[in-house]
């Protein structure tokens, strides 16, 4: 949980997080998406220890703000739970109203979302805490002026490429928008003359506060229980039309995109993505029958593995096992949904784990998988190639620059998986051929 | 170095050698500063390195599962054998586990891993919640230790109980528990028999100072914990001599090796041509035996040319630079920098996480005037001291990596993911190598020259 709420957190501008906890929880973490963005990643902590936990840490948590606002002087501040905190009965939502009166500071000026790491995995993590924070952000409905403007929520599986590649999109067909979040640059720093500790970029704190004036919002991602997304959030709160669709990853998935963009705002494509939008077709004619020869297994993120599995069944390279670690029957049914027909066995693991996943593949003859670095041992067991992709990537560089979504994104990953399946192909078969078919007397 | 922002209550962990604060000690070994973005982890994470190396174990998590992610599988530990620590296992602790305990949850985790995997012994690692809500780990270890004859050994490592250095000494003392009295007469023996304590494998590097050892005529009983294995870890007490490299780690280990067993030992280091050769010395002195110290002459000289050429090679491009370095514990930021000096540079920061005080009185002998000496340092402190004292170079761990990158500073990785040795003679021509390499890589001429290229 309290991982994927600090990637959440980190695409606001100017926007620090403190985890309230023991100290290793924030330096995993910090490793942990260090690893796969290649990016600085300065996380405080309340440091809890053995008084703090016994006797409470509000104390620590104040002085943690004290010396995070000190050291960094964010705008805004996140201030997100960890297992200990939560168990020992910490009031995040109290302390920092405390420590608001205290110092004089307004309430605004933070984010709280309780995120023990029992409660669920960093996707739902995540998007818990994007919620809290449109709650605790979102004007109340008589300030909040409407505008022309779209809200794109995006999942945690949005590399920085992804969210750059949404934003050229949407400003080539002049629309308004407000993605969030926006880690296009805070996560992924071009290198510069000069090194700040706190990083340009994120969705503007005054362009949050003005979702709930928005058009429409369209959040992508898996269906699941919607009480839990902020899409779902400004509908009920603001009546801002609200939309939940896959992550635009495959050309049926992209179309439907761009329709309801159409259906919003009445503007097309822009000429150059409609060109984008032919090159992805022609590529899957080009690579059709290597791609029908692949039967994958995709497993991780619940947002990601349903976006794939559309992709993958769109393309012929069939799903033989679907993972993920997320606990949603709605996950699974919509998966079901999507691979209901096409003719082959097809096995989905909800709230799975590897083991299972790894037998599972060997047994239903995949031959390619797709997902994070921690799919691995696929490779390393199984023998069954992995394109990378998702979070973490830790074995390989550019995991912030994978762009894998709309029509030019779904291009890169429909190249890389076939070439992938040929790599194998072009590697094996004159071995293959000689052991199958030379005359043995 | 007033110039620089220090956080309230970070005064006593910062010093610059040389200057009139060098005649206050240095603090460590305190907890962290709330808020002060430590690199530091916490007690399980001490625990779960040194006990993880042992390969035929069974390492269970009982906790969330995050404790058991952020940690499967990221060391570079080597084995040769089984490697069953390899899989990350884990008791996946809910919200009901929490409310209502997760004893139940861990015994039947236990049940269906033990009889799957039937390893020969399990460490059971307990992390924050786990010692608030009050599992008896104790009981249940116990009942399946009895159920399937096998050690199920609890390791009481709560994060918050303390620094990662507690778990170093949690791991420690789980790891006595398992060696058994000493059985063999030692002076039956031809080759004298020693214990390597504080060395993971990474990437080999045991093996590295095992086969040094081996030639010289001493033989490796167990090494903790690199490529260990249950059986050997048994049978520790039947060495005559320990030799620690990480005492960060294995210090206390060794101390309740000589109280016990009256095996005494001796601190060495295999970080750089230097340490690798005055460690096998000292190691072949403490034998008393003249062959093996001849033979150990004999070892170094044979290694010395055949390293020193490349490394000189690499001593001329690296002549004058300046390195920064933070790392885990002291042993090896003592040894780093000598090392450096073997390569022609000069440390001007040096800094560790859990530097215990012997280790930063030995780094303000070694160190040169106006070197910053930090300790649990944090971002902050990193990027201005990096800056100030114009390193050219930072040595340190992944979360470090990309500050020094975006500060166009070169790096090497010394943490415990590195998938080359460092260790032993090959391992200092591969640190020159890899120091070399991103130093002296065009692409800091390349990306720094933009200045000449004008407006574009």
């Amino acid at each position: 949980m309290p991982m994927g709420g600090i990637i959440a957190l980190k695409g606001i501008e100017g926007a620090m997080v403190i985890l309230h906890g023991s100290q290793g929880c924030s330096t995993y973490m910090r490793r942990h998406i260090a690893e796969h963005f290649d990016e600085p990643m300065d996380v405080g902590s309340s440091s809890l220890n053995e008084k703090g936990t016994i006797y409470g840490g509000s104390a620590q948590l104040k002085t943690a703000i004290d010396n995070i606002r000190k050291a960094y002087n964010p705008a805004l501040i996140g201030v997100l739970t960890t297992c200990l905190a939560e168990t020992t009965g910490e009031d995040v939502h109290r302390i920092v109203e405390e420590y608001c009166r205290e110092r004089e500071v307004p309430r605004s000026m933070f984010i709280t979302a309780p995120t023990p790491g029992y409660g669920g995995s960093h996707g739902d993590g995540y998007w818990y805490t994007l919620r809290c924070v449109v709650e605790q952000l979102a004007q109340p409905p008589e300030q909040a002026a409407p505008h022309d403007g779209v809200n794109i929520i995006v999942p945690i599986t949005f590399s920085p490429a992804d969210v750059r590649e949404m934003k050229r999109t949407l400003s080539s067909m002049d629309i308004p928008y407000t993605i969030f979040p926006d880690i296009s640059e805070t996560m992924d720093r071009p290198y510069g003359a000069t090194y700040t500790k706190m990083s340009s970029g994120g969705t503007p704190v005054a362009a949050l506060r003005n979702m709930g004036g928005a058009k429409a919002t369209i959040e992508f991602g898996s269906p699941g229980d919607e009480r839990k997304f902020p899409g779902k959030y400004l509908e009920e709160k603001f009546g801002v039309p609200y939309y939940r669709i896959a992550s635009p990853i495959g050309l049926g998935q992209t179309d439907e995109f761009f329709a309801l963009l159409k259906k919003i705002t009445g503007k097309s494509m822009a000429h150059e993505t409609a060109a984008e939008r032919g090159r992805l077709m022609d590529a899957m004619i080009d690579g059709h029958k290597h791609a029908f020869a692949g039967r994958c297994t995709l497993f991780g993120d619940a947002d990601l593995t349903y976006a794939l599995a559309g992709f993958t069944t769109e393309i012929g390279m069939y799903p033989r096992v679907i993972a993920s670690d997320s606990r949603n029957r709605h996950w699974k049914e919509a998966v079901a949904a999507i691979t209901a027909d096409i003719g082959e066995p097809v096995t989905i693991f909800s709230d799975t784990d590897f083991a299972t996943v790894r037998c599972e593949s060997e047994t239903g003859g995949s031959n390619i998988a797709i997902g994070h670095s921690d799919g691995k041992y696929l490779e390393e067991h199984s023998g069954i190639p992995l394109v990378r992709l998702g979070f973490p990537i830790h074995d390989r560089i550019g995991g912030q620059r994978i762009c894998s979504t709309l029509y030019a994104g779904t291009n890169r990953l429909l190249d890389t998986c076939v070439n992938t399946l040929l790599e194998r192909k072009f590697s094996t078969y004159r071995k293959r051929m000689y052991d199958q078919y030379f005359p043995k007397i | 170095m007033e110039d620089v922002v220090i956080l309230k209550g970070r005064e006593q962990f910062v010093r610059q050698k040389g200057e009139r604060h060098q005649t206050l000690p240095i603090s460590c070994g305190a907890e962290s500063v709330a808020g002060c973005v430590s690199q530091r982890a916490c007690v399980y994470c001490g625990a779960r390195v040194v006990l993880n190396p042992v390969a035929d174990a069974l390492h269970l998590v009982h906790g969330p599962i995050g404790c058991a992610s952020y940690t499967w599988d990221i060391r570079g530990s080597l084995n040769s054998g089984k490697s069953l620590y390899r899989e990350g296992f884990s008791t996946d602790m809910r919200e009901k586990d929490i409310i209502f305990g997760g004893e139940t949850k861990l015994a039947a985790a236990l049940d269906e891993l033990i009889p799957k995997y039937q390893p020969p012994v399990v460490f059971v690692y307990s992390t924050c919640v786990v010692g608030i809500i009050g599992d008896d780990l104790d009981a249940v270890c116990k009942t399946a230790a009895e159920k399937y004859g096998i050690p199920v050994l609890p390791v009481q490592s709560s994060g918050f109980v303390g620094t990662k250095s507690i778990g170093y000494q949690t791991a420690c003392d789980v790891l006595f528990k398992l060696i058994e009295p000493p059985t063999t007469k030692l002076r039956l023996r031809r080759r004298p028999v020693i214990n390597y304590l504080g060395d993971f494998n990474l990437a080999g590097e045991a093996w590295i100072v095992r086969s040094y050892l081996q030639k010289i005529g001493i033989d490796v009983n167990v090494v903790f914990t690199g490529d260990s294995r249950y059986e050997e870890i048994r049978r520790a007490a039947n060495a005559e001599l320990n030799i620690i490299q990480c005492a960060g780690s294995m210090f206390y280990l060794a101390q309740k090796l000589e109280e016990a067993y009256h095996i005494p030992f001796m601190q060495v280091s295999f970080l750089g041509v230097e340490d690798t050769s005055d460690s096998l010395r000292k190691i072949a002195r403490f034998t008393n035996d003249p062959e093996i110290i001849r033979r150990t002459e004999e070892v170094i000289a044979a290694e010395l040319r055949r390293v020193m050429p490349e490394i000189t090679g690499y001593r001329t491009a690296l002549s004058g630079k300046k390195a920064a370095v933070y790392v885990g514990g002291g042993f090896k930021a003592i040894s780093l920098i000598r090392q450096f000096r073997e390569i022609g540079m000069e440390v001007v920061m040096v800094g560790t996480q859990t530097g215990r005080r012997e280790d930063y009185e030995i780094i303000g002998d070694i160190a040169n005037d106006g070197t910053i000496i930090l300790d649990d340092a944090n971002p902050a402190e990193l990027e201005r001291f990096m800056l100030t004292q114009g390193a050219d170079l930072l040595v340190g761990g992944v979360k470090e990596r990309p500050l020094a990158y975006k500060l166009g500073i070169a790096f090497v990785d010394h943490n415990h993911d590195r998938k080359h040795p460092l260790a032993g003679f090959e391992g200092a021509v591969n640190f020159a190598h890899e120091v070399y390499t991103t130093i002296c890589s065009p692409v800091w001429n390349a990306v720094k020259g933009g200045a000449v290229r004008g407006d574009l």
